[in-house]
């Protein structure tokens, strides 16, 4: 598969899951496991475009498939992504265990729905749990983020 | 998690003979149910037939009086189709509140249907709306397939590979869902063709089902009104932590009733 614009190959057991694949076998850690049983959204990554929970899914299944996590979204020179940045700009963290999955979907989100409303955003994200409870926050940088990333390619 | 083996057949053929070989095969369509039963345990499959490389069983038919999904089309996908929310609006809904937008990703109509969750959302609107269900073998009525708690008509290694609602119908589905799991406590689909309305109620019970008595009432007289003065009795309806048998009860007759009314604005 291809995982951040780079493309890995390996032999993986038929069981592991694909949070567990990008983790230990990448060691690409920013996808965090958080509830493990498909509710919490802390391990949400992109496959083939689409926000998926990486906790729900096996490896093998992602074969040849294209991913993107976390650790992929900002520019090679660092800048941050927008989402990134209005999360930044906005506090939308507090623990921040939470946050990789919040932005992988809230990328996904204004990706699929530019014109998305607050409202929407509180209903979309629903998902994605805060244990914090720092909703308000992450919702103004998402709606902050959907009116920067107009006209951006991401 | 136990070990298994995943097989990947890119065929209906090859699937199905792949589940005729293996004796303890089970189907895996989007997982989003199976994978989180088999890391509890309570699924252990020796293998798993995923038919995400199906590609035949995936996608929408519209015709002039039905329209078709692929088993493997994602909830997503039904919810977002500028052609769904043209000629069966409701069907858009409903897929549009299944699970959270991750899981609807991910999750399929076809496997919501197989797996028959008592509180799934898809079984009602397929009984409501008198839904086919095609196999790999034969066609099989909604009426007839979902027989009691995830369990349906589907013989061992039986492939659902698409499902066709008949177009035409005015309807509506409410659903009083789970905050934590997002299924429904209940949900009413109710549809009105000319004289005939039906009504299906999922969450309430083990298993998805008519409601003689409302349809009956609201024969008679099509109005939320009618369906606030129908009583379900509670002997038999679920009872949980999360609600009571009397308070799914009560529920039946709310969301049925709010159904109604919404079918009412549409015409």
């Amino acid at each position: 598969m291809t995982v951040n614009g780079r493309k890995v190959q390996a032999n993986v057991d038929d069981n592991k899951l694909l949070v567990e694949f990008l983790r230990k076998d990448l060691g690409l850690t920013g996808t965090h496991v958080g509830c493990d049983t498909s509710q919490c959204g802390a391990c949400t990554v992109e496959v083939n475009g689409n926000a998926v929970k990486s906790c729900t899914c096996f490896a093998v299944r992602a074969d040849g498939a294209t991913v993107t996590t976390i650790e992929g979204v900002a520019s090679p020179d660092g800048t941050l992504h927008p989402m990134q940045e209005a999360f930044r700009e906005h506090h939308g963290l507090q623990c921040g265990y939470c946050t990789p999955g919040m932005i992988m979907s809230a990328i996904d989100l204004v990706k699929h729905r530019p014109d998305v409303s607050e409202a929407e955003v509180r209903e979309a994200m629903e998902g994605n749990l805060c244990r914090c409870t720092g909703y308000q926050n992450i919702v103004n940088a998402v709606c902050a983020a959907a009116g920067s990333m107009k006209g951006t390619a991401k | 998690m136990n070990g298994f083996q995943i097989l990947r057949p890119s065929t209906v053929n090859e699937t199905v003979s792949m589940m005729q070989s293996n004796e303890d095969a089970q189907l895996i369509a989007g997982g989003q149910t199976l994978i989180p039963s088999i890391k509890h345990g309570l699924a252990r499959p020796a293998v798993l037939v995923d038919l995400t490389k199906v590609e035949a069983i995936r996608g929408i038919g519209i015709g002039a009086k039905e329209i078709t999904f692929g088993a493997m089309t994602t909830h997503a996908e039904v919810a977002a189709s500028a052609e769904v929310k043209k000629v069966i609006p409701v069907l858009a809904d409903l897929a549009g509140k299944i699970g959270d937008r991750m899981v609807r990703n991910m999750g399929t109509i076809g496997g919501s249907v197989a797996n028959n969750d008592p509180a799934a959302d898809y079984p009602a609107a397929l009984l409501a709306l008198g839904a086919t269900i095609q196999t790999d073998r034969r066609k099989i009525a909604a009426a007839d397939f979902f027989v009691d708690m995830f369990s349906t008509a589907l013989e061992p290694g039986e492939v659902v590979t698409s499902i066709t609602f008949p177009l035409g119908a005015a309807a509506a589905y409410e659903k009083f869902r789970n905050p934590a799991s997002r299924y429904a406590m209940v949900g009413a689909f109710v549809s009105r063709t000319g004289s005939e309305v039906r009504v299906a109620i999922t969450g309430a019970a083990g298993v998805v089902f008519r409601f003689a008595a409302m349809e009956e009432a609201l024969r008679k007289s099509f109005t939320a009104e009618t369906a606030d003065a129908v009583v379900i009795p509670h002997d038999g309806l679920n009872g949980d932590m999360h609600a009571s048998a009397a308070y799914r009860a009560r529920l039946v007759t709310v969301m049925t009733s709010r159904a109604v009314a919404a079918v009412a604005r549409l015409q």
